[in-house]
């Protein structure tokens, strides 16, 4: 049907992204295709060792999910994501599909083995999220192709993963972000670490030097300052109405540390609630 | 597209069926505004921030200014002139009145059904899950301190079974 249309139309999901730009004249699109009276695309499950979330999943079906609160930062994404109402319509697949750099799912996923498998007229193609994002706005998918799934591995039992975001109340986007999975060996020893930047660049920044400040240490007040550091010096953020440049650079040394820790107590078995930080929450 | 492309609409709101067409491009809050009179639903900010429009659509909220009508086909609506029954403020409703939760009461539909969808999925919310569950509403008058007692008390009646 998209093909039909012709360029100008586009595929809508929950709209709560897509709509809003419409009103603002940011996107004119000369056609929508609703996707929402597809059934069966609205499932979370988990099959083979993945977290599989239909193109239709909302927020709130993730955040209310027993299979996504196995996978920690998952649960925090959703449960923070705007607002309850935004949580009842908005989808995981739409964010990604968006690419909006102030989005909140890409940084979290990008820190899980992630795939997203597509459907349209061609044959259908398992993305790694890594190779799904090109630039701002701008993912692989084709005018015609959709997100089908969304497709996580579930992390491993010595494996933790927090997502701190702190925006200026509850319905907007955030100011910064960070999203952080640790793998623990004996002795809280950093097997592995991932660290991505949400709203501080064009593109989810890959804090690739705070990973290197973890991986192979033994965790410590001092590694995670060294990484929480390095997270800072990897953000290239632009000042907006969200806040300077210089501001958001300090919250992403905060917020990274504090999303180590709590991924580290996380890899540890201990549970802790973490999730967006705003004023009255 | 042409300005008038219409489209079928079957949709029930507040347990009255509507059959009809509207513009594919009209809002859910303006079919509920402009072509059912439901005027209690109210348009605040118009960029899906404020939660004055806020309705039930099949049993969860949304913002009615970020959904389409069309969207609401086959589907179920209760806006706030459908919480009172036999001309009986329902208990959220009681307690707003009774606990002052309102000032010029023009954002209160939105916390009202943001309250109703809050408490029929946990009927004894803790201190932050009220404040998580309004937090997509805004008001500007009363500094959310009585709206947060009209909800702790709200929640004492859905405790008994009745929201």
């Amino acid at each position: 049907m998209l093909e039909q249309l012709g360029e100008e139309a586009k595929p809508l999901a929950g709209g709560q992204s897509l709509i809003p730009l419409m009103k603002m004249r940011l996107s004119r699109p000369t056609a929508l295709v609703d996707l929402n009276f597809i059934p069966d695309l609205n499932r979370v499950e988990r099959q083979n060792g993945h977290l599989t979330i239909g193109a239709l999943a909302r927020h709130a079906d993730l955040e209310h999910s027993p299979d996504a609160a196995k996978i920690p930062i998952v649960h925090d994404c959703a449960a923070g994501i705007a607002d309850a109402q935004v949580r009842n319509r908005g989808t995981l697949a739409g964010s990604l599909a968006e690419a909006d750099p102030t989005g909140d799912w890409a940084p979290v996923l990008l820190c899980l083995d992630t795939e997203v498998v597509t459907a349209g007229q061609r044959s259908p193609r398992t993305i790694q999220l890594p190779h799904f994002f090109k630039d701002a706005y701008t993912t692989e998918l084709a005018h015609d192709e959709l997100i089908r799934e969304v497709r996580v591995k579930v992390p491993g039992k010595n494996s933790g993963g927090a997502y701190v975001a702190f925006k200026r109340c509850a319905p907007v986007y955030a100011s910064a972000s960070a999203a952080v999975q640790i793998t623990l060996g004996d002795k809280d020893l950093c097997k592995s670490a991932r660290v991505f930047l949400g709203c501080v660049g064009l593109m989810p920044v890959h804090a690739a030097a705070a990973e290197h400040e973890l991986a192979g240490k033994t965790i410590s007040t001092k590694s995670i300052t060294a990484a929480a550091e390095a997270a800072m010096a990897a953000a290239e953020p632009a000042s907006d109405m969200r806040g300077s440049a210089d501001y958001k650079k300090i919250l992403i040394k905060n917020l990274t540390r504090r999303a180590i820790e709590a991924a580290v107590r996380r890899a540890r078995g201990e549970k802790v609630e973490v999730s967006h930080e705003y004023v009255g929450r | 597209m042409s300005a008038a492309e219409m489209a079928p609409l079957r949709v029930t709101v507040n347990g009255k069926h509507f059959d009809g067409s509207v513009e594919s491009r009209t809002l859910l809050v303006d079919f509920l505004r402009e072509h059912l009179q439901l005027t209690g639903t109210h348009i605040g900010c118009d960029t899906s921030y404020c939660g004055a429009c806020t309705v039930l659509l099949n049993g969860a909220t949304v913002k009615s200014c970020t959904v389409f009508a069309v969207q609401a086909h086959d589907g179920e609506i209760l806006t706030v002139e459908g919480l009172a029954k036999d001309s009986k403020l329902s208990p959220i409703q009681e307690a707003f009145a009774s606990c002052h939760g309102l000032q010029c009461g023009y954002c209160t539909p939105g916390f009202l059904l943001s309250t109703y969808f809050l408490l029929s999925k946990n009927p004894s919310p803790s201190d932050k899950e009220i404040r998580k569950g309004i937090a997509g509403n805004t008001c500007r008058c009363t500094g959310y301190q009585n709206i947060f007692k009209a909800i702790r008390t709200a929640s004492e009646s859905a405790a008994r079974g009745r929201v």
